[in-house]
This record gives C-alpha cells, structure tokens and sequence, in this order.
C-alpha cells in the first residue's frame, strides 16, 4: 500500500513540475514587456521569480523522473491538476508581492487566483501607477487560467498520450475535439490564439479611434482581449472598461466574451463549417432563453427605479453588466458600489442568477454551465410528459450538443450533482459574507460572484476585507473553477496520506 | 465723494458675489455613494489625472483620481491643454481641480456617472516617479538564474 502511495507520490511530483515549468517560462512575456518599458526593478521581480519557479519545477522532474512513463490514473491526473493550480497559485504571486502593489502576500495570492480562475476581482493597490510588466503578467495569468494551464503543459511539455486526458479532464475539460488528448489541447491553443491576433487588431483600432496613443491602445486591445475571451474581467485600470467611455470599445468586448464563453467543441466545429452547430447546440438555447429572461429582469428592476435617464442607456448598462455576470467576464461599466445604492433588488436579483448560471461547459467560463442547465430543464420537460402521457408510451428525448445524445437519468444526476455543488458553495460564501458583517443582499451577490468566477463586485472585495474572507474566497474561486472533483481528490489523497502515516 | 465711494463699495461686492461659486467641493466615494444628492449640481473635485487624455472632437474624456477612485471628466479640450504629465506607472499625474456639473447617469454619454467640466485648474504639477532597482534584488535575481539555467541544462541534457 505505501508502495502504491510512493509511486502516486511521485507521478504526481513529476508533472506538477512539468507544468511549475511552464509557468517559470511564461514570465518570459513580463520580462520583455518591462524592457521594452525600462521598468528595471519590475524585471528582476520577474528574473527572481521565474528562476525560483524553474528551480522548484526543475527539482521535482528530477528527483521524480523515474515516474514520467509509469500509468497515470483517474486520481493521479485529478490531484495533478488541483496541486498545480495551487502551487501555481504561490509561485505566480511572487513578482506580484515583490512590485509592492498588494498589502500582503495573501492579497497577492488572491489576485492570482482570480486571475487563474477568470474571476477578475482584485485586491491590488494604485493599479492606475501599475507597471506594463505587472499588467501583462495579469493578463497573461488570466489568459492561461481560460484555456487551462494542465492543457497549456499537455500541449508542450507531454509526450505520452496515456492519462494526459485525466490530467485534462481533472481541469474541468471533457469535451475530445480530436481522437488524441494533445492534439485537443493543440487544437484548444489553436483557436486561442487565432482569436487572440483577430480580436487584439479589432481593440487595438477601436483604441486608436478614440483617442488613447498607438502603444498604449495595443497593450490595452492586447489586455482587454485576454481578459474578455478568457471571460476573466480584468483590465489595466481602476474604472474597468468605463475608463475608455465608448459604446464601441464595449460592443467590441461583448462581442469577445460571448465567444469566450462558447464551448472549445462548438469552436471547433464552427471552424469545421458545421455552421448550423450554434443553431441547434443546447448549450446556445439555454443560454439564449436565460440571457432573454435576464435581461427583461434587469430592465424593468432598473426601470422601475429609474435608475436610469432613458431607455438607452438603461440598456446599455443593463445588458452590459447582465451578459457580463451570465458569461462570468465580469467586466464593469459602473462602479460597484452603485449595485449596491442604485440598482436595487430585482436587477440585483437577475445578475446573481445569471452569474451562478454561467456559460458553456469545456469553455474559459464557470458558473453551473449551460449544458447542465438544458440537461436539467430538458429533464424536467421530461418528466412532466411522462405524467401527463399514458404509461404505454415509451417516450425518447434527446438534447443536441456536437451530436445528438439521448438523455438519460444519468445525465441527469451528473448534471444535478454539480449544480448542487455550486449552490452549497454559493450559501457557504454568502453566510461567510454575512458572518463578517455584511448585508445579506451584498454578501449573496459577492459569493454568485467568486462562485461563478465572475468578478463582477459590489464593493465587498478591497483589500480591506477580513482575511479569513479572502482565504474562503480564494477556496470557493479555485474549487469552483475545477468543478469540485479535483480539489476533493486532492484533499482526500492528501488525509489518506496521513493517516496511513499516522497508523504506522 | 460718499456717492462715488457707495458706489465702488457696492462694484466690489457685485464682484466679489459673482466671483463666488456655490459648488461644492466632493470626493469621488461621496459622489459615487450620494450620487442622486449631486445629480446635475455643480460641484469642484480635484485629485490626479490618470491615464491618457482621449479627444472626441472638440472634447475630450480625461480620468482623474482622488485616490479613492477615478472619475470621468467630459471637458472642452481647449480646458485640458496644460496638463502635462498623466499618472502612470512613470509618472505621477498633474493635479487638478475640476469645476463642473456633476451627472449621476449623464443622459448624453450612455448613463455614466461622469463631470462635465466647465474650468479645469493645475494645483500641483506632477513629476516622474522614480523606482530605484534594489542591488539586493539583482544580485538573488544573477544567483538564482544561474542555478536555474545549470539545473535545466541538467534535464535537457539527460532528456528527462
């Protein structure tokens, strides 16, 4: 048995290297971004930093390296997966405490973990007098954490095709774009980037257009694309995208998280000319009835108020800050405590719904998903016909995403199972707001926030905020985002561990 | 001569009268927690301009931050043309004072909460910010490379 745990032990070790590896490589990109600016100090945060990472990564592929051709199995890739996001957690937060713009390392490790997850709420200081370098690695952070780290190392670093696919799916991913896990991660990175060149030309321009200079308005069309197709919401500056005071530049960016939020196997067959896919994808119906029902909320909640002058910008407020939460971006366009004095309970109400909601499964976005949500309703639906039909009727349903696929209780218990999760996960976070302080109606909103890894706040997240509420924060944000499977195996493995030590 | 010396006195008051301002002056989390009790009354708010000045037309739209937070300012841009220097990374921005009408959705920029300026004064000019490296710093960052770069020439040569 203690075999077994050495052997888990190690595999484990190994690749959580791999990919501690890949992180060191990527602080790369800050590094040049801070030279071609002259931020001297901000590059050896970031040379001390990498090095301390490639160290550590290198480290454990050696003492661990009889381990990289044994079998990985369902745990190992899980634990695989939750650890690197942890460890990748601490080794990312280093050039951010080191730059001085965070109170504590905790404030630190709670901007990485936001950015990781997509997230997007922030506790970093003065981010306005923020360094290109801090900026792009935010950025960069966020970007990775969207199209998953785990696929990121599957796509370079790993060779062998056997139990890469539980590493991914211990990500949060299931959907096979291609028969070979690496060539989906490969695809994945693929269509990433592509988007990543098309979209940072559409912001850049827009930029350009309303008056910010020709190198700031790449850096922000480079940034502001990350964020929005990684559904992250993070943006250089302190007004969010309110900074830019343009209906284009927001346009531009709702155009970009929607697509961010869309499952990597409707991008893929999109790509493939399957055209009529977004039409009769699940996920695309459910999500198109939940944003319509949404928005109707929000609208009237605002308008019943008037919180705003007319019409049109009741909308555009109103649907911004609603499809943002329903695509768990998180990008702002007011500020948050305006949610919280202006907006009163109904539009509240329908942006805490569509942020726990979410988008679409295999995709940069978290939240329940909409493929869970078309499941349960089809189920319901299903269940209301097999009452009212006569018993003798066999009746099939069958939900359509990619191909068709008969819906089965299985499906629906799966589905159920993980909505369950995020609605615990949701009330632990709310009654931890409650807890320290804060009304109820504000701590349910921040908790629908950090659940569905939306980022979207109403003022509870400064750096502030109790720490014992950034640690539970920072927990929910990370457990959600790999939809709870392999934190709890990281955990069980973990007290298994002890106690077989603890019994010999 | 007491007529003339009236009437000099009452010019001077008159004067005095019109050079006042009833605006009040706000920091941005009062404006933005009492939005309604500004809305569409001129108030003076000053702190730092941030960012980059972005024209539209005549106009431009700068961001100016009390430390709190930032807000928009709508302005002529004839009004922004002696601000120098804007806060960034390199430097901290010119500090200014705005007088203006205070929207609390301005019906005419898609419901911001924004100022639309009417004078713009300097009060402080602003300067480069310095960030001096530490030695101690660039001297782990050279050690702590150097064994980085031996340990992965280590696993490229061993092909681990």
């Amino acid at each position: 048995m203690l075999n077994s745990q050495t052997s888990a032990f190690k595999i484990i070790g190994y690749y959580v290297g791999k990919i501690i590896t890949v992180l060191a490589i990527l602080q790369i990109l800050p590094i040049i971004t801070s030279i071609v600016y002259k931020e001297w100090d901000i590059v050896f945060d970031f040379t001390i930093s990498m090095s301390l990472a490639l160290i550590l990564g290198s480290l454990l592929v050696i003492f661990f390296n009889s381990a990289r051709r044994r079998k990985i199995d369902w745990s190992h890739g899980m634990i695989i997966a939750a650890l690197s996001w942890f460890a990748g957690m601490i080794l990312c937060a280093i050039p951010y405490y080191l730059s001085g713009n965070f109170n504590s390392f905790l404030d630190s490790l709670f901007d990485v973990m936001s950015g990781f997850t997509t997230t997007g709420v922030v506790l970093i200081q003065d981010l306005d007098h923020v360094s290109n370098g801090i900026n792009m690695w935010r950025h960069v952070l966020t970007y990775l954490g969207g199209q998953g780290m785990v696929v990121l190392a599957l796509t370079f670093l790993v060779k062998s095709t056997s139990g890469s696919y539980r590493m991914y799916v211990g990500e949060a991913k299931d959907e096979q774009l291609l028969p070979n896990v690496i060539n989906t991660s490969k695809a994945i990175w693929f269509i990433s980037i592509a988007y990543l060149v098309f979209g940072t030309i559409v912001l850049w321009v827009t930029g350009i257009f309303i008056g910010l200079p020709v190198d700031k308005a790449f850096l922000d069309g480079l940034w502001v694309f990350m964020a929005a197709w990684s559904t992250g919401g993070f943006a250089p500056h302190t007004q969010n995208i309110l900074y830019y005071h343009s209906l284009w530049y927001e346009l531009a960016t709702v155009v970009f998280f929607v697509i961010g939020s869309f499952n990597f196997a409707l991008h893929f067959a999109l790509w493939n000319k399957n055209r009529k896919e977004i039409v009769r994808n699940i996920e695309i119906q459910s999500m198109s009835i939940t944003v319509t029902i949404l928005t109707i909320i929000t609208i009237a909640g605002l308008m019943k108020l008037n919180v705003y002058p007319n019409i049109v910008s009741t909308f555009r407020k109103g649907f911004y800050l609603l499809i943002s939460g329903h695509t768990t971006t998180g990008f702002m366009t007011i500020y948050a405590k305006q949610f919280f004095t202006e907006w009163g309970n109904l539009a509240l109400f329908a942006v805490i719904i569509a942020m726990l909601i979410g988008g679409s499964a295999c995709s940069t976005a978290g939240g329940f998903k909409g493929l869970r949500m078309g499941i349960i309703f089809k189920g319901f639906f299903r269940d209301v016909k097999r009452i009212i039909l006569p018993e003798s009727r066999v009746q099939i349903d069958k939900f359509h995403h990619i191909g068709d696929t008969v819906l089965e209780d299985k499906h629906l218990r799966s589905a159920m199972l993980i909505v369950l999760a995020y609605i615990l996960t949701f009330a632990i976070g709310t009654l931890a707001g409650v807890f320290f302080g804060y009304p109820l109606s504000s701590a349910a909103f921040e908790s629908a926030s950090v659940t569905g890894n939306v980022g979207l706040s109403i003022g509870i997240t400064t750096p502030g905020m109790p720490n014992a509420l950034k640690i539970i924060y920072i927990i929910i944000m990370w457990v959600a985002r790999l939809e709870f499977m392999s934190v709890f195996a990281l955990v069980t493995y973990i007290f298994t561990g002890a106690r077989r030590r603890w019994l010999h | 001569m007491v007529a003339l010396k009236m009437f000099f006195s009452v010019l001077f008051a008159g004067v005095l009268i019109a050079g006042s301002s009833n605006a009040l002056e706000v920091g941005s989390n009062e404006l933005i927690s009492s939005a309604k009790d500004y809305d569409k009354k001129e108030i003076v708010y000053s702190g730092e301009v941030i960012g980059d000045i972005m024209k539209r037309g005549q106009n431009c739209w700068i961001n100016i931050s009390d430390g709190d937070n930032a807000i928009g300012v709508w302005a002529e841009e004839s009004l922004a043309k002696n601000i120098k220097y804007k806060g960034s990374y390199k430097y901290i921005g010119d500090e200014v004072k705005v007088t203006g009408i205070f929207n609390k959705a301005c019906p005419e920029h898609g419901g911001d909460l924004d100022i639309h300026a009417q004078k713009i004064e300097i009060i402080q000019k602003g300067y480069i910010s310095k960030r001096p490296v530490n030695i101690y710093y660039i001297l782990i960052a050279a050690i702590l490379l150097v064994i980085a770069i031996i340990m992965n020439l280590i696993i490229f040569k061993k092909k681990l």
